[in-house]
């Protein structure tokens, strides 16, 4: 069976609606960065919107997500309040981290959300635990952890897979292998750039996929979920993807000379809207799209007019 | 009851009396059950509630994490702090941070549970302390036990904490033995306690330099100095109430500290008690710490490295002025035999 049957339309609409909400987000942030209100180092998940997408369409409400810094997208499809991460993004208090966090520190407890980190390879391991938290209680939810491809030269993350391999945890290990850490290519980085392959030694799937194809990441997700959920432990799957945009910022970034426009163009061509369009009819598109532009404008109303945060500490809190 | 067998007794209880407290770590179910603290825990609740770890010391510290923010309460055990340096991503990106960086709407009710060698030549990567070094972070709270009671009583409290707490261990004080309350019963983190009233000078210390202070408190009294000991008991949150209130009586201080001196507990106390009772001082602090070097191997010069109830004694005798003791005491000589 192919990815494209086990979808039914209203998957396929719910799929081409979370990536085209993340898309139009990332590209408001870029279109109202130069105005500084939102004072916080941006890693804009454009290019990437199937990845999130894909995988937390196969994760039920109670499941939770663990992402990284690249983060938006990742909040945004597991069903965070998109309120409260333009709020956070203008450091308002009534962002979904209070004004604390700031772009890399996003969490919707009551969307699974859990909390971002800014260290590469930070969240791997608080997955595990929230798995082995799970385990003891008898819950049967899942822990989904994403990360970019150079978290795989940390030592925490052949650390994790070993844990939750050798206590089988019910968590899904999301590689976003976008081909560069910062403005480092993978070849200079890595020995044997073949990041599923780590799984092997662990005894678990590794599994390689288009990771720009929601169709293909919802039914390699849904496997490794289901795995997960039956007890029979976790799955590492790299997703080939890649970054239209800087690292950090909101500008195009080929005049560094890392890599070429005609690479970015290409890769665009085949991007995850792009793929996508065959998920949707051009009118739903357009209604779609229409929706989501008059949230993102109440969102950004929402930020502007709420409150500053106001003390730098609770009083419980003012001791030394 | 040895110091040892209260850690036993306050983990055991703490098990018993919260299913979600558990206990992973590197080696926690060798049989030695590491120096005997987690006797028996294993046979009690299982493998399940007793995690044995592979050698990834960071990796368990985020799956502590990831486990406490689900509302479970992880004890986190190191057969030496030196090992717990591994972690320190975790530990003060991650854990420090969690409760601040989401706006107060997680909590992270964490235990890292570290020993600290001394003796048998142990050397420089087997008996630091670094108490310090955590006690400097905001987001972590830091234990350091004196004596048995404590030992339980501080391992209950850090466990039913809310926040990261690191709870250190010196195995100097192992086999110290004292009365310990059989019931489950905990001593507040952030209050430090006053062992020995006095009017003449104010010892305070921190972990094994506490018995040192007594010792030497003993020995000032001979001589006619009457000295006020004080157990700091935690390193952060700091009680310098405590010990402000007695330098504002005694006007004298002497800091003992079971760790190196720069940026250290008892430069930290000493600053505060100079903004807080500058006038009340009647002479100037002084400070009995490790020497500014690594801990030594050979026990040639072991013996050496350690300061004790003689340094303390010899730096009160110069905060009261009262020229060099005549009759000098001796610091406490144990024998740990190895090798670990």
């Amino acid at each position: 069976m192919s990815a494209t049957d086990v979808a039914s339309a209203a998957v396929r609409k719910d799929l081409y609606y979370r990536m085209l909400l993340i898309r139009r987000v990332e590209e408001r942030i870029k279109a109202n960065y130069h105005r500084r209100e939102m004072r916080s180092p941006p890693h804009l998940y454009i290019g990437h919107e199937a990845v999130a997408t894909g995988v937390c369409a196969a994760l039920r409400a109670a499941d939770l997500v663990f992402p990284y810094y690249r983060s938006h997208g990742w909040y945004l499809a597991k069903g965070g309040d998109l309120n409260t991460l333009f709020a956070e993004l203008f450091g308002r208090a009534t962002g979904c981290s209070r004004g604390w966090g700031g772009s890399m520190h996003l969490i919707d407890l009551a969307a699974g959300v859990m909390g971002t980190s800014a260290i590469v390879g930070g969240t791997l391991s608080h997955a595990a635990g929230a798995a082995l938290a799970f385990r003891m209680r008898g819950h049967d939810s899942v822990a989904a952890v994403s990360f970019g491809d150079g978290t795989v030269e940390e030592g925490v993350f052949h650390e994790t897979l070993n844990f939750a391999a050798l206590r089988r945890l019910p968590v899904i290990f999301v590689c976003e292998n976008n081909l560069y850490a910062t403005n480092t290519h993978i070849r200079a980085r890595q020995a044997r750039p073949e990041i599923h392959r780590h799984a092997e030694r662990f005894g678990m799937p590794g599994v390689t996929a288009d990771g720009n194809d929601a169709l293909i990441v919802y039914s390699e997700a849904g496997r490794a979920v289901a795995r997960a959920r039956r007890g029979e432990g976790p799955t590492l799957i790299e997703f080939e993807t890649y970054r239209l945009v800087e690292h950090c910022g909101v500008n195009e970034d080929y005049d560094l000379g890392y890599r070429t426009l005609e690479e970015i163009r290409q890769w665009e061509a085949k991007g995850p809207l792009e793929k996508g369009k065959t998920l949707v009819t051009e009118t739903d598109a357009r209604r779609m799209g229409a929706e989501i532009d008059a949230r993102i404008d109440a969102a950004l109303e929402f930020a502007r007019s709420s409150p500053w945060p106001s003390s730098l500490l609770l009083p419980e809190e003012a001791v030394r | 009851m040895k110091f040892r067998e209260a850690v036993r007794d306050g983990t055991i209880q703490a098990m018993e009396s919260d299913p979600n407290v558990f206990l992973i770590g590197v080696g926690i179910i060798d049989p030695r059950a590491v120096w005997g603290t987690l006797a028996g825990a294993l046979e009690k609740f299982g493998p399940d509630r007793v995690v044995e770890g592979p050698l990834s010391e960071n990796a368990l510290t985020g799956v502590c994490i990831g486990a406490a923010t689900m509302g479970m309460r992880p004890l986190l055990i190191h057969h030496r702090m030196d090992f717990v340096m591994l972690t320190l991503d975790q530990l003060f990106n991650h854990a420090a941070k969690w409760r601040a960086m989401f706006g107060r709407q997680q909590t992270v009710p964490m235990v890292v549970r570290a020993v600290v060698g001394r003796g048998w030549g142990n050397g420089p990567q087997h008996t630091q302390s670094h108490h310090a070094v955590f006690a400097h972070v905001p987001g972590l709270k830091v234990v350091v036990p004196s004596n048995p009671r404590d030992a339980k009583g501080l391992l209950i409290a850090a466990i039913e904490d809310d926040d990261p707490v690191i709870y250190i261990e010196h195995r100097w004080l192992h086999e110290d033995e004292a009365t310990v309350p059989a019931e489950y019963f905990s001593t507040p983190i952030g209050r430090a306690a006053i062992l020995r009233s006095g009017a003449d000078v104010t010892l305070v210390a921190v972990g094994p330099m506490v018995p040192e202070s007594l010792k030497a408190a003993d020995a000032l009294g001979q001589a006619g100095v009457s000295a006020e000991v004080i157990d700091l008991r935690t390193a952060r949150p700091l009680d310098s109430d405590t010990v402000v209130q007695s330098v504002a009586k005694t006007g004298r201080l002497v800091v003992a500290d079971a760790d190196w001196g720069p940026c250290g507990i008892a430069g930290e106390v000493i600053a505060r008690v100079s903004e807080d009772a500058f006038d009340a001082l009647k002479s100037r602090p002084f400070r009995v710490t490790w020497p500014d070097t690594s801990v030594p191997s050979s026990q040639a010069i072991e013996a050496q490295f350690y300061p004790g109830a003689k340094e303390i004694q010899t730096a009160a005798m110069r905060a009261c002025e009262k020229g060099p003791a005549r009759d000098l005491v001796r610091s406490t000589v144990k024998q740990f035999e190895g090798p670990f």
